[in-house]
C-alpha cells in the first residue's frame, strides 16, 4: 500500500501544482515534492526485502499484487508492484533528484511555472512507477507515461531548437518502445500455457523452467534471440548506447538544465534498469550468446562517447556525451554477469545519476550567469563564482573517478567484476580498453575546466557573472554530499544492490 | 417485493430516448412563446441519461445473460435484448447524453433548438434499436430511423455552406447505400425465405449461392456506410467537417458503434462462418480487405490534413478499420473468436468516449471562434490549460499510448488477430497506429509548444462543454485501471452471441 500511496501522492501533487497560480508554484512544488522524497527515504530505511524480485525465494518489500482484470480464461493481468535491492535505490534517486531539480529550476524557469512544475512532478510519479512495477503492462504504462511530460518539458521550455529536439526524442523513444513491446509480447506468446499473466516474476520463472514454443517461422531459440534483440535495441535507445545515441545530445542541449538533470540522472537509468531486468535477468542465456557483440557495443560506447565529448566545444554537450561513455560502463558491468560486475553496474547507475545531475546543474548555473556555454567564450570564472567553480571541480573529479567519491567506487566495482569475468569474452583485453575511457574523460574534463574556470577572467558575452544564489547552490551541495557519502561508504546502497543482484549471476557466486 | 416487469420493458433504453424525443416535440410546439433553452436541453439530457442508466442497470442485474435473467426475445424474435445489445445501448446513450449537454453551450441562441434535441434523441432511438434489432427488416427500419434525423442534423446550420453541403452529401450517399442494403436484403430473403436472423441461418441450404453472395456483399455495403468504412466513407469527412461539432461527435461515435453492432449480429447470427465457408462464401476475407484498406486510408489521409476537424474525421475512419478486425480475424469455430469480437466491442466503447471528447474539444474551439487549422490552436494551452490537458489525453489515447483504455483495447484487438493467426492484420494495424501518433501529436505540439500567432483572447468558458470534455478524458483514463468490468462484459457478450 505504501507504493501506491507514494505514486498517488506524487500524482496529486502534480495536479495541485498544475492548477496553482504561477506565483506560488515553484515553492509549492518544492514543498509537495518533499512528500514522495520523505516517503521513499522512509521506505529505504524500512526496506525489508531480500533477493531479486524476479527470482523465486526472494522477499519483495512493500509488495502488492492484486488482479487487475481478466480476459476470458486467456489472460490475467495483475497490478503488481514491489521493491527489491535494485529498484529501491533507484526510487530514492528519482525522488531526491526531482526535488533538487525543482529547486534548481527556481532561477532559470521564468514563464508558465505552474505547468512546468506540474509536469516535473508528473514525471516523477511516472519514474517511480517504472521502478516499482513488476507486471509488464503496469510497467509499460509508466514507461510510456514518462515520455509525455519529457516531450513537453523539452518542447516548451527548451532552447532555440527545442521543437526539433523534442520531436526527435519522442519519435526515437516511441519507436524503441514499440520494438521492445512487440519483442516481449512475442516472447510471452511463445511461452504459451507456461504463463498466463504478464507478471514479470512469472515470466522470468517460466523462462528458467521451459523453452518457448515455436511462433510462426521462428523456433524456440530464434524466438528468444529475436526477443532479446528487440528488447536490447528498445532499451539501447533509452540508455543510450552507440549507435542509438543521436537523440541524446539534441535533447540535452535544448532541454532546460533542471530537465537535463532528470533526463541524465534518471531517464537514462530507465534503459539500463530495463536491460538488467529483462535482458540480463530473464534472458541471461541469450546475453551470453551475444556476449561478443554486447561487449563490443559497451566498449565502443565508452571510447566513442568519450571521444565525442572530447570533440565538443559546448559545456553542456561535453557533459551530455560523457553520459554515453558512462553508460557504456554499465553495459560492460552487466555483461560481465559477476556479482561485482552487475552490482557495480547498478551502483554506477546511482553514482552517474548524482554526478551527471550535479554537472548539469552547475552548467545551468554558469549559463544563467554568463549566457554562454561555449568553452572558448569563458575563462577565469573562478574569480567570479568561487563556490560554483569549486563544486564544478569536485564534480569533475567525481566523474574521473577520484577515490572517496562515488564515481571511483562504481567504476572500481565494474572493473573488478569485468576483469576475469567468465562470461565476458576476452575480458582481460576488453576491460583495460574500457578503462582507457577514463583517461579520455580526464582529458576533456580537465581541458574544459582549465579553459573556463582558471586563468585571467574574460567573458565573450556582455554579462557580469556573480556567485549563484543560495537556492541554486543548495541542491549542488546536497548532491556533492551524497556523492561523497556513497564514495566513502558505498555499502549504504551496495549491500542492498549486491543482495538483489547475486541471485541472477549464472553459476552462483563469482 | 419483487415485481416481474412485462417483457417489453426490456427495451427501456430505446423507449426512454424515443418517448423523450416525442415529449420534446410536444414541449416545443404546444406553447406559443419559445420554451427556455435550459428546459429543452435538460429534458433531452434527462431522457438520454435515463436510457443510459436503464441500460447499465440491466447489464448489472444480468438481463441478457442466459446464466442470470436470460436473453429477451421480443416480437417474434425480431428484437432481442442481450448483453451485446445492452452494451452498445449504453455506449450510444452515453454519447448521446454527453453530446446533448455539450450542445447546450454550442447552440446558444440558435433558432431551432427544440428540433435539434428531438432529432438527436430520435437518431439515438434508431441507433439503440439497431443494437437490439434481430431481423433484417427491423435492422433496416432502425437504420433509417437513425439516418434520417442525422441528415437533418448535419445540415442543421442552414446558412452555412459547409453544413448544407455535408448534409446533402451524407443524404445522397445514405440514400444510395440504403437502396443497396434493401436490395441485398431482398436477395437474401429470396434465397432463404426469411428475414429473422436465426431463420436466415436456418434457411441456408446451399442453393443459389451466387445470389446469396451478392446479397451478402450488398449488406456489407450498407454496413460500410453506417460505420464510415471503405468503400462508403466518402461522406464522412465532409459531413463531419460541415456538421456542428457536437453532431460530428455524435455521428462519428454513436452512429459508428450502431453500425458495428448490426454488423456483428448479422454476420455471426445469420451467416455462420461454417455454413458460409461450405458454400464458398468467405465474408471474413471481405472484412479483412476492408479492414486493411479502411485503416490505412483513414490514417494516411489523416496525416495529410491541415484542418484539425478533418483530421479527426479521417482518424475516425481509421478507427473503423481497427474495429473491423473484430470481424476480420474470426475463424471457423476458432478458440480466439471471443477475444477478437470482445476486443472490438471494448474498442468501440472506449473509442466512443475518446472520439466524442476530441470532437467536443473542436466544438469548444468553434465556440471560441479560433479557427480550424492546426496553426490556429497554437499556444492554446496558455489560455485554456485544462481543456488542453483533456485534449492531450484524448489524442494520445486515440494514438494508443498507454495512458488510458485506448491502449488496452487496441492491444487486445491486435493480440486477438495474432492469436487467430492473422499476424499481418495486427502488423498493418500497428504500423498505422505508429503513423497516427504523428498526426495526433501535431495537435499536442500546436497547443503546448508553439507560440500563439495572434493573440485571441478567450472570454468565456462554457460550463457544459467543459464538463463533458473533461468527463470524456476522465472516463478514458479511468478505463485503464477499471478495465475489469468493461472486459468482463464485452467478453461475456461476445460469448453469448457466438453461442
Amino acid at each position: 500500500m505504501w507504493i501506491e500511496a507514494l505514486v498517488l501522492a506524487t500524482l496529486l501533487a502534480a495536479g495541485i501544482v498544475f492548477l496553482a497560480p504561477d506565483r506560488v508554484a515553484p515553492r509549492l512544488a518544492f514543498v509537495l515534492s518533499l512528500i514522495p522524497l520523505v516517503g521513499s527515504l522512509w521506505m529505504f530505511l524500512n526496506f525489508d526485502g531480500s533477493g531479486n524480485a524476479l527470482r523465486e525465494g526472494s522477499t519483495i518489500a512493500f509488495q502488492n499484487r492484486v488482479e487487475w482484470f481478466q480476459l476470458g480464461d486467456l489472460y490475467t493481468l495483475n497490478w503488481h508492484v514491489g521493491l527489491d535491492g535494485i529498484s529501491m535505490p533507484l526510487v530514492v534517486l528519482s525522488t531526491i533528484l526531482t526535488t533538487l531539480a525543482i529547486v534548481s529550476a527556481w532561477t532559470p524557469i521564468e514563464e508558465r511555472q505552474s505547468q512546468f512544475y506540474g509536469l516535473m512532478l508528473f514525471l516523477e510519479a511516472a519514474l517511480i512507477g517504472v521502478f516499482v512495477a513488476l507486471d509488464f503492462f503496469v510497467w509499460f504504462v509508466f514507461w510510456e507515461a514518462v515520455l509525455i511530460p519529457m516531450y513537453l518539458l523539452i518542447g516548451i521550455w527548451g532552447g532555440p531548437r527545442r521543437k526539433y529536439a523534442a520531436i526527435k526524442f519522442f519519435v526515437y523513444t516511441n519507436i524503441a518502445s514499440l520494438v521492445m513491446f512487440i519483442g516481449f509480447v512475442a516472447l510471452v506468446f511463445g511461452l504459451g500455457d507456461a504463463v498466463t499473466t504478464f507478471d514479470l516474476t512469472d515470466v522470468a520463472q517460466a523462462l528458467t523452467e521451459t523453452e518457448p514454443d515455436a511462433v510462426g517461422w521462428m523456433d524456440a531459440s530464434t524466438l528468444k534471440a529475436a526477443a532479446f534483440a528487440a528488447l536490447f535495441i528498445g532499451f539501447a535507445v533509452k540508455v543510450p548506447v552507440v549507435p542509438f545515441h543521436t537523440w541524446l545530445p539534441d535533447a540535452h542541449v535544448e532541454a532546460p538544465s533542471p530537465v537535463s538533470v532528470l533526463l541524465a540522472g534518471v531517464l537514462l537509468k530507465m534503459g539500463t534498469y530495463a536491460l538488467l531486468r529483462f535482458n540480463f535477468t530473464m534472458l541471461a542465456d541469450q546475453a551470453m550468446r551475444f556476449a561478443e557483440i554486447i561487449a563490443a557495443v559497451a566498449v565502443i560506447s565508452v571510447i566513442y562517447g568519450a571521444l565525442l565529448a572530447l570533440a565538443q566545444r559546448d559545456l553542456k554537450r561535453i557533459v551530455a556525451y560523457s553520459s554515453v561513455s558512462s553508460m557504456g560502463y554499465v553495459i560492460l558491468g552487466l555483461m560481465a554477469l559477476t556479482i561485482y560486475g552487475v552490482g557495480g553496474a547498478t551502483f554506477q547507475m546511482l553514482s552517474h545519476g548524482l554526478i551527471s545531475g550535479l554537472l548539469f546543474m552547475i552548467v545551468g548555473v554558469i549559463y544563467h550567469e554568463t549566457h554562454t556555454r561555449m568553452v572558448s567564450d569563458i575563462s577565469g570564472l573562478a574569480t567570479q563564482m568561487p563556490i560554483t567553480v569549486g563544486a564544478f571541480v569536485a564534480g569533475g573529479f567525481a566523474y574521473m573517478g577520484l577515490p572517496l567519491m562515488s564515481g571511483f567506487a562504481a567504476e572500481f566495482f565494474v572493473f573488478l567484476g569485468s576483469f576475469g569475468s567468465p562470461h565476458l569474452p576476452a575480458s582481460h583485453i576488453v576491460t583495460p580498453m574500457a578503462m582507457f575511457g577514463i583517461v579520455i574523460v580526464a582529458g576533456y574534463l580537465l581541458w574544459a575546466m582549465q579553459q573556463t574556470l582558471f586563468g585571467e577572467f574574460d567573458l565573450a558575452t556582455d554579462y557580469n557573472p556573480r556567485e549563484a544564489q543560495l537556492h541554486d547552490l543548495a541542491p549542488i551541495a546536497v548532491l556533492l554530499a551524497l556523492i561523497i557519502i556513497l564514495g566513502v561508504a558505498p555499502e549504504v546502497a551496495f549491500e542492498m544492490i549486491r543482495d538483489a543482484t547475486a541471485p541472477i549471476i549464472p553459476g552462483g557466486d563469482m | 417485493m419483487v415485481v416481474d416487469l412485462p417483457e417489453w420493458t426490456a427495451l427501456a433504453p430505446a423507449l426512454f430516448v424515443g418517448i423523450f424525443a416525442l415529449i420534446l416535440f410536444a414541449l416545443d410546439s404546444i406553447r406559443r412563446e419559445p420554451v427556455s433553452h435550459r428546459l429543452l436541453a435538460g429534458t433531452a439530457a434527462f431522457g438520454s441519461l435515463l436510457a443510459f442508466l436503464s441500460a447499465v442497470w440491466y447489464l448489472v442485474v444480468g438481463v441478457g445473460d442466459p446464466g442470470e435473467r436470460g436473453v429477451m426475445h421480443l416480437f417474434q424474435d425480431t428484437l432481442v435484448v442481450d448483453q451485446m445489445g445492452l452494451f452498445f445501448a449504453a455506449v450510444i446513450t452515453a454519447v448521446t447524453t454527453m453530446v446533448i449537454i455539450a450542445s447546450y453551450d454550442y447552440l446558444g441562441e440558435h433558432a431551432h433548438r427544440g428540433e435539434f434535441y428531438s432529432l438527436v434523441l430520435l437518431a439515438s432511438t434508431g441507433m439503440v434499436m439497431m443494437a437490439f434489432a434481430n431481423s433484417l427488416v427491423t435492422i433496416f427500419v432502425a437504420l433509417e430511423l437513425a439516418s434520417l434525423p442525422s441528415y437533418a442534423l448535419v445540415a442543421f446550420l442552414k446558412t452555412n455552406r459547409g453544413s448544407v453541403e455535408g448534409g446533402l452529401k451524407y443524404f445522397l450517399i445514405g440514400a444510395l447505400s440504403s437502396a443497396i442494403l434493401i436490395y441485398g436484403i431482398s436477395l437474401i430473403y429470396g434465397v432463404t425465405g426469411s428475414l429473422q436472423l436465426e431463420a436466415v441461418a436456418a434457411g441456408l441450404t446451399g442453393e443459389h449461392t451466387s445470389l446469396l453472395a451478392l446479397g451478402v456483399l450488398m449488406l456489407i455495403g450498407g454496413i460500410a456506410f453506417k460505420t464510415a468504412s471503405v468503400p462508403f466513407h466518402f461522406w464522412a469527412p465532409d459531413a463531419y467537417v460541415g456538421a456542428p461539432a457536437p453532431v460530428a461527435a455524435f455521428l462519428s461515435s454513436a452512429s459508428k458503434a450502431a453500425g458495428f453492432v448490426i454488423a456483428f449480429r448479422i454476420f455471426i447470427e445469420a451467416f455462420p462462418l461454417e455454413t458460409m465457408l461450405a458454400m464458398g462464401i468467405d465474408w471474413v476475407l471481405v472484412f479483412q480487405v476492408l479492414a486493411v484498406v479502411t485503416m490505412t486510408l483513414g490514417n494516411v489521409a489523416a496525416a495529410t490534413q491541415s484542418e484539425v476537424k478533418r483530421m479527426l474525421a479521417y482518424s475516425s475512419i481509421g478507427h473503423a478499420g481497427y474495429a473491423l478486425i473484430a470481424l476480420a480475424a474470426l475463424t471457423n469455430a476458432g478458440p480466439y473468436n471471443e477475444l477478437v469480437l470482445g476486443a472490438g466491442m471494448m474498442h468501440l466503447l472506449v473509442y466512443g468516449f475518446m472520439n466524442t471528447g476530441a470532437f467536443l474539444f473542436i466544438a469548444m474551439v468553434e465556440y471560441w471562434d479560433i479557427g480550424r487549422c492546426f496553426d490556429d490552436l497554437n499556444g492554446l494551452a496558455k489560455q485554456a490549460p485544462i481543456a488542453s490537458i483533456a485534449m492531450t489525453i484524448l489524442l494520445f489515447n486515440l494514438a494508443g499510448l498507454p495512458i488510458g483504455g485506448g491502449f488496452l483495447t487496441k492491444y487486445f484487438l491486435f493480440a486477438g488477430a495474432v492469436s487467430a493467426g492473422f499476424w499481418w492484420l495486427a502488423a498493418i494495424g500497428a504500423l498505422n497506429s505508429a503513423l497516427s501518433l504523428y498526426y495526433y501529436s501535431r495537435v499536442v505540439k500546436a497547443m503546448w509548444i508553439e507560440e500563439p500567432t495572434e493573440s485571441t483572447q478567450i472570454e468565456s468558458y462554457p460550463l457544459g462543454l467543459y464538463a463533458m470534455l473533461i468527463l470524456a478524458a476522465v472516463v478514458t483514463v479511468v478505463a485503464l485501471p477499471a478495465f475489469g468490468p468493461i472486459a468482463e462484459t464485452a467478453m461475456s457478450a461476445a460469448e453469448i452471441l457466438l453461442g
